[in-house]
């Protein structure tokens, strides 16, 4: 007893001295604080969209010229990757010059970039560190309800992404079936290696989706049990209902792609035949497996994560846009009901439109229609929260500030994702628009500048609160300006070209098609925009620079906050210290009133933060 | 830094925050098995002929019965926890744990079974199944014997249409045409052999899917057992010092070891029965 309790009491000073005697490594490395990890999966996932978007680029440098050799890096990447991926481009007068890119390559690139940005860099970086740093805030919690889960969800997603880097250096190069891994394609793409880049792929999902199971369920029990008193459902800011159906999203669309990715694993490893059907000829030789499998089972589990997929893409940045609208209109969002609503009703129905990916595929079209029904229903909910949005505006003297701008381009970039969505929901037009670049336009309008407009949106507005330091204006604007134009400069023109009938997923970016102009029957301006669709891409990652720069030095050169609202903000996230200490609030916090009170007639200031006291109503 | 509702009950929620983790956990592993049932069954209505018979029913229904019972035990070793009887709770906890050990010896026993269990079909169209007799001859490559001569102790014999399998041929045979000796044995050409394998994933989509919800399901009774154990040494001390705590942790590996059960209960007419 006497040594335990001497043991228990030399504990307590430990627990007191915890902040000082916390080394390196546990304070920013192994840390179990949901800010930290936040700010981990934050940088982590924009470095992986950074990457993510340099593969783009130099994708875009063999569409615009097909089989000239890749400008500064086509040497490094011949080096990198070996002469069998990056060929040499042999002159007329004997020189080498290295750095065109092989057919295998162009695909591995297209297929990576594809899981890259959308499950390293866009999930992690919108689900997860906005998630970690924000909502535990926003409802008053002191941290995450299981702090050490959090860490290893991290922990898993970086090994996930170090196995999906390493796939780039395996024999055979890294997984080049596409992001959706279609089988039989995917099993069937490199035979001559058994631990092929696919097989990379798949264990690295297997990484990437236990961290987002464990990410999921942290977020619902941390939003259901650890709310602040007084902190009921509606007055949770939009932003924490968001990531809330976001996280059941990911907590029940996730699964049937593990059991999907262990099926394909064994198909590639142990010879099963899930996928694989019976018959399968390949260069003339029978593939020596059982068959009997289905190609269509892959598709369905894959898609039906894929499609909530989308929305766990959208719904958190929908989420941001609220927040930062409502801010800077100084007015309530508009019909803050509708938008719980209809973010519940999303999720729901984004688990039953998964197959209108699939209208190709011959499965019938009773199912074609009854997915066609569902697809239609769900955007209905889709355009009341934007509707809502919209209103929010209506009437406010808006602050015109660099979060705001991204805000408001958002409204109008997603409205276009949107809208381009519905002719490739009605499965008549989707047959002429299906796998062309319409399709590329379209989910990129949703995904690029609208949700990652709403990333940098989130990044500028909440960036003073983890830093304590504003992030320059003059350079903000200068990003956004070139950004939004950038933006509308790549994909516009890709409507056109997939409405002419250009496939998505050539190598040489349709110069092939160009032979057979009688047959296809498209004019050379269509390709020709591959030029300039590439140019703007390159412009779009130059614009990139001031925002990189500017997010770098402003961490020690930035403008200093002078509070610790510095936006005058209602959310519980401004109510703390800045930085928000270990444990977040340095006195326990009551909530009064809903998330969106400014402006509120009869109070001194314009905005009510959710914990002023109820006297302050009379006032 | 304390998070709160980590052992006492949120008033309003009325759970602590374990106990909302591990159903959102159930939850997801619904959609896990759920998608792999959901294989089952195109695949199953896919196929031109789906195996029947190859389990056995007695040695299946006894590990459910081993399951049921290591789930009643585990409610018995949380229901003691909760009575203030921790050494009672201590063996039922362990009954739990061994009945685990006895259902993954049976599983295992199962599966070699049926690791040792070839399906071999021959250019003139014979079918049949058995295990093969060790010889220095016998070696597979990608459904092709290498060379030499094999000898198969064969337990069906069928004269089917070349390029048929075994289910097939029994779908489409009368009984009477078949073939049931005890053991037959048979010498083959490797030459004669068109197709050969032993009852492994590799070998349909049926034994894919079997081997692959029972292997996945058998991973969760293992990690079940893991942390039950680790609950059986807790037992002497933190069942001891803080009970409440303790019993919260019975309580959510008890909530994980019924799921596992249920999974089995789902898992043995379907792979077993049907």
């Amino acid at each position: 007893m006497e040594a335990s309790s001497h043991a228990a009491h030399l504990h307590d000073v430990h627990e007191a001295h915890h902040e000082h005697e916390m080394s390196f490594w546990q304070k920013y490395i192994f840390s179990t604080d949901h800010k930290v990890i936040g700010v981990q999966y934050g940088v982590t996932a924009l470095l992986f969209l950074l990457f993510g978007f340099s593969l783009m680029m130099m994708m875009r440098w063999q569409l615009a010229y097909p089989q000239q050799p890749i400008p500064v890096v086509g040497g490094l990447l011949q080096k990198m990757l070996g002469a069998e991926m990056v060929a040499d481009k042999i002159l007329e007068n004997g020189a080498k010059i290295p750095g065109v890119m092989s057919a295998d390559l162009y695909n591995a690139f297209g297929a990576m970039h594809g899981t890259i940005m959308v499950f390293l860099a866009i999930v992690p970086l919108a689900f997860a560190a906005f998630g970690n740093l924000i909502v535990p805030l926003q409802i008053g919690a002191v941290d995450m309800a299981f702090p050490r889960v959090n860490m290893v969800s991290y922990q898993s997603y970086f090994i996930g992404g170090a196995i999906m880097l390493a796939s780039f250096f395996v024999p055979g190069g890294a997984a080049r079936s596409g992001w959706t891994s279609y089988s039989p394609l995917a099993t069937l793409a490199d035979r001559s290696h058994l631990f092929n880049g696919q097989t990379f792929w798949i264990i690295g999902m297997v990484f990437l989706i236990t961290s987002s199971l464990l990410g999921a369920v942290n977020f619902i029990a941390t939003i259901i049990q650890l709310r602040a008193p007084g902190m009921t459902w509606m007055r949770l800011p939009f932003f924490v209902w968001a990531q809330f159906v976001t996280a059941f999203l990911l907590l029940l669309a996730f699964p049937p792609l593990e059991a999907a990715a262990v099926m394909q694993l064994a198909d590639n490893l142990v010879g099963t035949s899930f996928f694989l059907p019976s018959g399968l000829v390949v260069s003339g030789t029978p593939v020596p497996v059982s068959g009997g499998g289905s190609p269509l089972l892959w598709q369905h589990l894959f898609w039906f994560l894929g499609h909530p997929e989308v929305y766990v893409l959208i719904l958190p940045g929908m989420g941001m846009v609220a927040e930062i609208i409502a801010n800077n209109t100084r007015k309530p969002i508009w019909g803050y009901k509708s938008l719980v609503y209809s973010v519940l009703a999303i999720g729901f129905l984004s688990f039953i439109v998964w197959a209108h990916h699939m209208y190709l595929t011959g499965m019938g079209t009773k199912i074609s229609t009854f997915f066609q029904t569902t697809t239609m229903i769900i955007s209905i909910p889709s355009v009341i929260i934007l509707t809502c949005l919209f209103i929010s505006l209506w009437g406010g003297s808006i602050r015109f500030n660099t979060p705001m701008l991204f805000s408001l381009a958002f409204l109008p970039m997603f409205g276009i994702g949107g809208l381009t969505g519905l002719p490739l929901g009605f499965n008549f037009s989707d047959l002429h628009l299906h796998d062309t670049y319409y399709v590329i336009a379209h989910f990129h309008y949703v995904v690029a500048p609208g949700t990652i407009f709403a990333l940098f949106a989130g990044i500028y507005y909440w960036y003073p609160k983890v830093t304590g330091r504003f992030m320059s204006e003059f350079w903000g604007k200068v990003h956004f300006w070139l950004s939004l134009i950038f933006m509308n400069l790549i994909f516009q023109p890709m409507f056109a070209q997939g409405m002419a009938g250009l496939n998505r997923r050539m190598a040489d970016g349709g110069a092939t098609y160009a032979e057979s102009d009688s047959v296809i029957g498209f004019a050379p301006a269509i390709l020709k925009a591959n030029v300039g669709i590439s140019h703007a891409a390159w412009l779009l990652g130059v614009a990139q620079l001031p925002f990189i720069i500017n997010f770098f030095v402003s961490i020690a050169k930035g403008r200093r906050v002078e509070s610790d609202n510095p936006w005058g903000a209602t959310t519980l996230e401004w109510q703390t210290p800045t930085p928000p200490p270990h444990g977040n609030f340095t006195k326990p916090i009551e909530v009064h009133r809903g998330p969106y009170e400014y402006s509120v007639p009869g109070h001194a200031a314009d905005f009510t933060p959710q914990n002023a006291p109820e006297s302050l109503h009379k006032a | 830094m304390e998070i709160p509702y980590t052992v006492s009950p949120r008033p309003d929620t009325g759970l602590f925050n374990a106990k909302v983790g591990i159903w959102l956990f159930l939850a997801s592993e619904v959609m896990l098995f759920g998608a792999l049932f959901s294989s089952y069954i195109l695949l199953r209505v896919g196929a031109t002929a789906w195996p029947h018979g190859l389990l056995n029913v007695p040695i299946g229904t006894f590990n459910t019965a081993v399951l049921i019972t290591s789930s009643i035990t585990m409610v018995l070793a949380w229901a003691n926890m909760k009575m203030g009887n921790p050494g009672r709770s201590r063996l039922y906890l362990g009954i739990t744990v061994l009945c685990g050990f006895a259902f993954l010896g049976v599983k295992s026993k199962e599966y070699y079974d049926k690791f040792v269990h070839y399906e071999v079909r021959l250019v003139d169209g014979t079918v049949m199944d058995g295990h093969i007799k060790p010889s220095p001859d016998f070696k597979i490559n990608k459904f092709k014997a290498e060379s030499g001569t094999i000898v198969v102790e064969a337990e069906n014999v069928l004269k089917a249409n070349p390029g048929e399998s075994m289910a097939d041929a029994k779908d489409r045979l009368p009984a009477k045409e078949r073939y049931h000796h005890g053991h037959e044995e048979r010498e083959v050409k490797a030459s004669d052999i068109r197709w050969i394998s032993n009852y492994t994933p590799k070998h349909s989509p049926y034994f894919a899917i079997y081997f692959t919800l029972t292997g996945l399901h058998a991973l969760h009774v293992f990690g079940g057992m893991i942390v039950l154990g680790y609950f059986w040494f807790q037992n002497r001390t933190m069942g001891r010092t803080q009970t409440e705590r303790y019993t919260n942790r019975l309580e959510v590996g008890g909530l994980f070891w019924h799921f596992v059960d249920l999974v089995w209960i789902f898992l043995f007419p379907v792979l077993y029965l049907l």
